[in-house]
């Protein structure tokens, strides 16, 4: 026989202001199984827990009802009160009469005492059929994945491995480095963005707890927090490891057909390439689908002028398996396409060009070395219109979200155009100007004051091409003009949207997006980097547009986390979780398919001598006890630890029947 | 047979007499039927839609009634009324009480499912620039044309489901099809002063003489629209413009049923040329068109 106390605060006022108290704990005396009651002005200091603790001495209780307020607060403390008095933690019970009575219900103060009353009524109800459970624990397998090699994942990659543990980091390009390497300069300090990668990217390379895999991606994903399985994809190279990247074979190589990733399709690149100089690893790859020999079966040019023998043509795919305790997920973004900009001529006039080619043309390494000219006749240029807000803040165009970065890179690139051609003159169509940063503002301000960028508010409603040049026609909403510029060269701030492939590779992980397909986070707020599934983590631009410095804090933030994570013997685990009796389960995979967190593997199981079942089983580090496989199971072979179906029905009785004190 | 509602509208049968001409004269050597809408009434233009819902959807829904009546695709060789039909065809889905009140007014009902259609698109898009092509009597090589659409054809965009409201292609393709070139320009969505003709015609003036300078500067000799209004300002006010810009434009604008009709053997009196301001004799010869 159950023996209950119940405990009722008055949460100073907050709760007995409204709620007769007393009435609530006489009327859980009354109640079968309930051994005590007593109502108290603080339940949660330390004479209120005493008094729980000296009650469940003299009473000899076995399960306790705390009425006070939400369990989010409190429910931890009164678990910890009663395992100090020798109770399980997990036979404890919270009535919620603050959030759920006294502070919705003050204007009647009759119907909140009964609710209070009820609730109370219905959290001993259940708490009669609570039953003793204990904490679990799982291994962890101490070794990261990191995916994605932009400055996300490389910084990542090396907060963890800074702390002890292994790490490898995956990258789809033949080298590590991302959108941040095809940048000229980082605002708002104006340094050079390779100058500050670079470093940062051989000290990944150089990390013995850092393992690099470039040119590779990942395939499939199965486990759980602690125990990740991976399958990997090591897309053939065709150059082996005896290439000491001394770079003849891309200096040799004939074929000029394809353009090149890295400057944004403004300059062809060898077959054989490594995308930028600084590249790491220094290891070139063949593009099957550019390269002679592969096309036409002669060529070989690179075999014979590699002084080390490192070319394979013969070389395949090859996939490995790995497991990981944690995974951090760092895969960037795609820039937005704006040939659904017909008003800017669809993407097919070749002198609008967008941010990221820009950040090409002007970079000393980039296909001009550094001097700004029109890619269609390679003239240099005198005036230059910068649009800001393309695929962003453009409801029509299904971009309503701000890209954020946006703002400031169009000011740090008029400022450079202006720096390095100061007869030039620079134009920038806004709608609002977003510098929310530290010394951003400051940085906006001084492209206008001190390097004479013209701002004008208002976007531009058409781009017309002319003999040599574009006239740009559009508002000017301070001054209620409509402006004609002639200009040289258009460059577009194009928004950020999730990379292409996006949704495909959140389905790997069962990671869920927006509407847009940027990762979505466990919680915007108190849960930034964390995702709905337990050990897979998200940093950078794959979770929202964002810069550099926000991304390189939110990659030590995964970082954090993933070590927080492996600090851990073992990892320990809520026991509120599903469970399913096998003997019941008929095998349809259901609960299989509903379940949000992937925490039910089906298996073929000997459920009872001599027979062998296709039955589901609960993943017991992954599942988050949500019930949504109890409520999906046909053969009610589900059940919720601390919430069975036995449990909840009780409620739902006391919920429905009248209060009978008097 | 290919068969539509004809609705030729008032320009038609007078400053644009030529293009009603021409494009019966085609349509029937195209074996395109063009029913005209029988006892059918001005589509409301610019007056009726800016001073009465009502007025501006009943004078449209008396020919759309017709026409649904008789199963066809109803379409308008001029823009303007084009884009009436198909206002108050949407007007009355959206707005229940003005269809309700049409209704009464014209003692009829009417379901909205009729689809309606500028000439362009039922000649280039349902009929199809390849079966034009097959029937072609004539190549008009060495001819570079500025194809003009002006706002109406393309504008507003959702009402006008054309892909490419910017730069459309439609009338381009036909051109390259009858053998000409077709010239790259990007003011073929622009305004051209419109209505403006005749209260402000200094704004006619500046605008089609964008439109004009901006054709001849891509290299085009002749302009072809589809749309009576963007024929008035840009061939009738031609001269005055060139005496504004000092500069002899002189390019001469022809509908696009003309176009087609030169491309089957058809002559200057048979499609009316010389009732353009701009004679296209001179070029036409010179090319050895006529």
């Amino acid at each position: 026989m159950a023996r209950i106390g119940v405990f009722v605060c008055h949460c100073g006022t907050n709760i007995a202001g409204v709620v007769d108290v007393t009435r609530v704990a006489k009327y859980a005396g009354s109640l079968p199984g309930v051994k005590v009651a007593v109502d108290y002005k603080f339940m949660c200091s330390d004479p209120g827990q005493n008094t729980i603790i000296d009650a469940i001495k003299k009473y000899g209780l076995d399960r306790l009802v705390v009425s006070a307020c939400s369990p989010r607060m409190h429910e931890a403390t009164f678990r910890r009160t009663a395992e100090r008095a020798g109770i399980n933690p997990y036979m404890v019970e919270m009535a919620n009469i603050r959030e759920h009575v006294a502070w919705v219900h003050s204007d009647d103060k009759e119907l909140a005492t009964q609710k209070a009353m009820k609730l109370m009524e219905m959290a001993v109800a259940k708490v009669r059929r609570s039953e003793a459970l204990s904490k679990m624990f799982a291994p962890i397998e101490k070794r990261a994945l990191v995916i994605g090699g932009g400055i996300a994942g490389i910084q990542a990659a090396l907060d963890i491995a800074g702390a002890g543990y292994k790490v490898l980091l995956v990258e789809k390009e033949p080298s590590i480095g991302g959108r941040m390497a095809q940048l000229d300069k980082t605002f708002p300090t104006l340094d050079c963005s390779a100058c500050i990668l670079t470093p940062k990217m051989v000290a990944a390379a150089q990390d013995p707890n850092i393992t690099l895999l470039t040119y590779a991606e990942v395939t499939e994903v199965c486990g759980f927090v602690g125990q990740f399985e991976v399958k990997i994809k090591k897309k053939a190279k065709s150059v082996n490891s005896k290439c000491i990247g001394c770079g003849v074979c891309t200096t040799k190589c004939p074929s000029k057909k394809a353009l090149s990733e890295f400057d944004e399709k403004l300059a062809p690149r060898k077959a054989i390439y490594t995308p930028f100089p600084q590249a790491v690893p220094n290891v070139p790859v063949i593009d099957r689908t550019a390269c002679t020999f592969f096309l036409t079966g002669k060529c070989k040019i690179c075999e014979k002028v590699c002084p080390t023998g490192a070319i394979d043509y013969t070389q395949q795919d090859e996939f490995i398996k790995e497991k990981f305790g944690a995974v951090v997920v760092a895969t960037g973004f795609d820039i937005y396409d704006h040939s659904n900009y017909g008003e800017y001529g669809y993407g097919e006039i070749k002198d609008v060009i967008t941010g990221l080619q820009f950040e090409r043309l002007i970079s000393s390494t980039g296909p001009t070395a550094g001097h700004v000219t029109r890619p269609s006749d390679h003239r240099e240029v005198k005036n230059v219109v910068f649009i800001q807000c393309v695929g962003s803040r453009d409801e029509a165009k299904k971009r309503p979200y701000c890209s954020r970065v946006c703002c400031m890179y169009t000011a740090k690139q008029a400022m450079l155009l202006k720096d390095h051609y100061p007869e030039t003159q620079a134009y920038v169509f806004y709608i609002d100007i977003r510098s929310a940063g530290k010394n951003y503002e400051e940085f906006v301000q001084r492209a206008q004051n001190e390097y004479g960028v013209l701002y004008l508010r208002g976007r531009v409603s058409k781009i017309y091409e002319r003999a040599n040049k574009l006239l740009v026609k559009g508002a000017d909403t301070l001054s209620g003009a409509q402006v004609e510029i002639e200009a040289d060269l258009v460059v577009l701030a194009n928004g950020f949207e999730p990379k292409k492939g996006a949704k495909e590779f959140a389905q790997l992980f069962h990671m869920s997006s927006d509407q847009y397909g940027f990762y979505n986070e466990l919680h915007p707020k108190l849960a930034p980097v964390e995702t709905a599934i337990s050990g897979v983590f998200v940093a950078g631009c794959c979770q929202s547009p964002k810069d550099i410095p926000d991304t390189v804090a939110m990659a030590s933030a995964t970082a954090a986390k993933v070590c927080a994570l492996f600090a851990k013997e073992k990892l320990e685990v809520e026991p509120l979780i599903a469970g399913v009796n096998q003997l019941t389960c008929s095998g349809c995979e259901t609960c299989y398919n509903v379940c949000p967190y992937s925490a039910i593997e089906m298996k073929d199981k000997e459920v009872k001598r001599g027979e062998v079942r296709h039955v589901a089983e609960v993943l017991e580090s992954v599942c988050k006890g949500c019930g949504a496989c109890v409520g999906a199971c046909y053969s009610k072979a589900v059940d919720l630890k601390g919430f069975t179906d036995r449990q909840v029905l009780d409620q739902v009785e006391t919920a429905t029947a009248p209060i009978t004190d008097n | 047979m290919f068969k539509v509602a004809y609705f030729p509208g008032c320009s038609l049968s007078s400053t644009a007499k030529e293009y009603d001409v021409a494009t019966r004269l085609v349509c029937e050597d195209l074996e395109i039927e063009l029913v005209e809408v029988p006892e059918w009434v001005c589509c409301g233009a610019t007056t009726a839609h800016i001073t009465s819902e009502l007025t501006a959807a009943v004078l449209p829904a008396r020919s759309l009634i017709w026409a649904e009546k008789h199963n066809m695709t109803i379409t308008s060789p001029c823009s303007a009324c084009f884009s009436r039909l198909k206002m108050a065809q949407l007007n009355l889905e959206k707005y229940p009480g003005l269809k309700k009140e049409a209704e009464e007014i014209l003692g009829e009902t009417y379901s909205g499912k009729g689809e309606v259609l500028h000439l362009t698109r039922v000649m280039l898009e349902r009929y199809g620039v390849d079966n034009i092509k097959a029937k072609l009597k004539k190549q008009l090589k060495g001819l570079k044309i500025a194809c003009y659409y002006g706002c109406l054809m393309t504008r507003p965009a959702e009402v006008c489901e054309n892909d490419r409201v910017e730069d459309p292609m439609l009338m381009d393709n036909l051109v390259s099809a009858l053998g000409a070139q077709a010239v790259k320009w990007s003011y073929k969505t622009e305004c051209c002063g419109a209505a403006f003709s005749l209260t402000k015609t200094e704004i006619v003036r500046k605008l089609s003489g964008d439109i004009l300078k901006e054709a001849k500067a891509s290299g085009a000799e002749l302009i072809m629209v589809a749309c009576p209004l963007c024929h008035s300002n840009l061939d009738a006010r031609q001269p005055e413009i060139s005496k504004l810009l000092k500069a002899e434009l002189n390019i001469p604008v022809l509908y696009f049923t003309q176009v087609i009709g030169l491309a089957l053997g058809y002559g200057y009196l048979d499609l009316m040329l010389n009732k353009h301001f701009i004679d296209p004799a001179p070029l036409l010869k010179a090319k050895g068109i006529l």
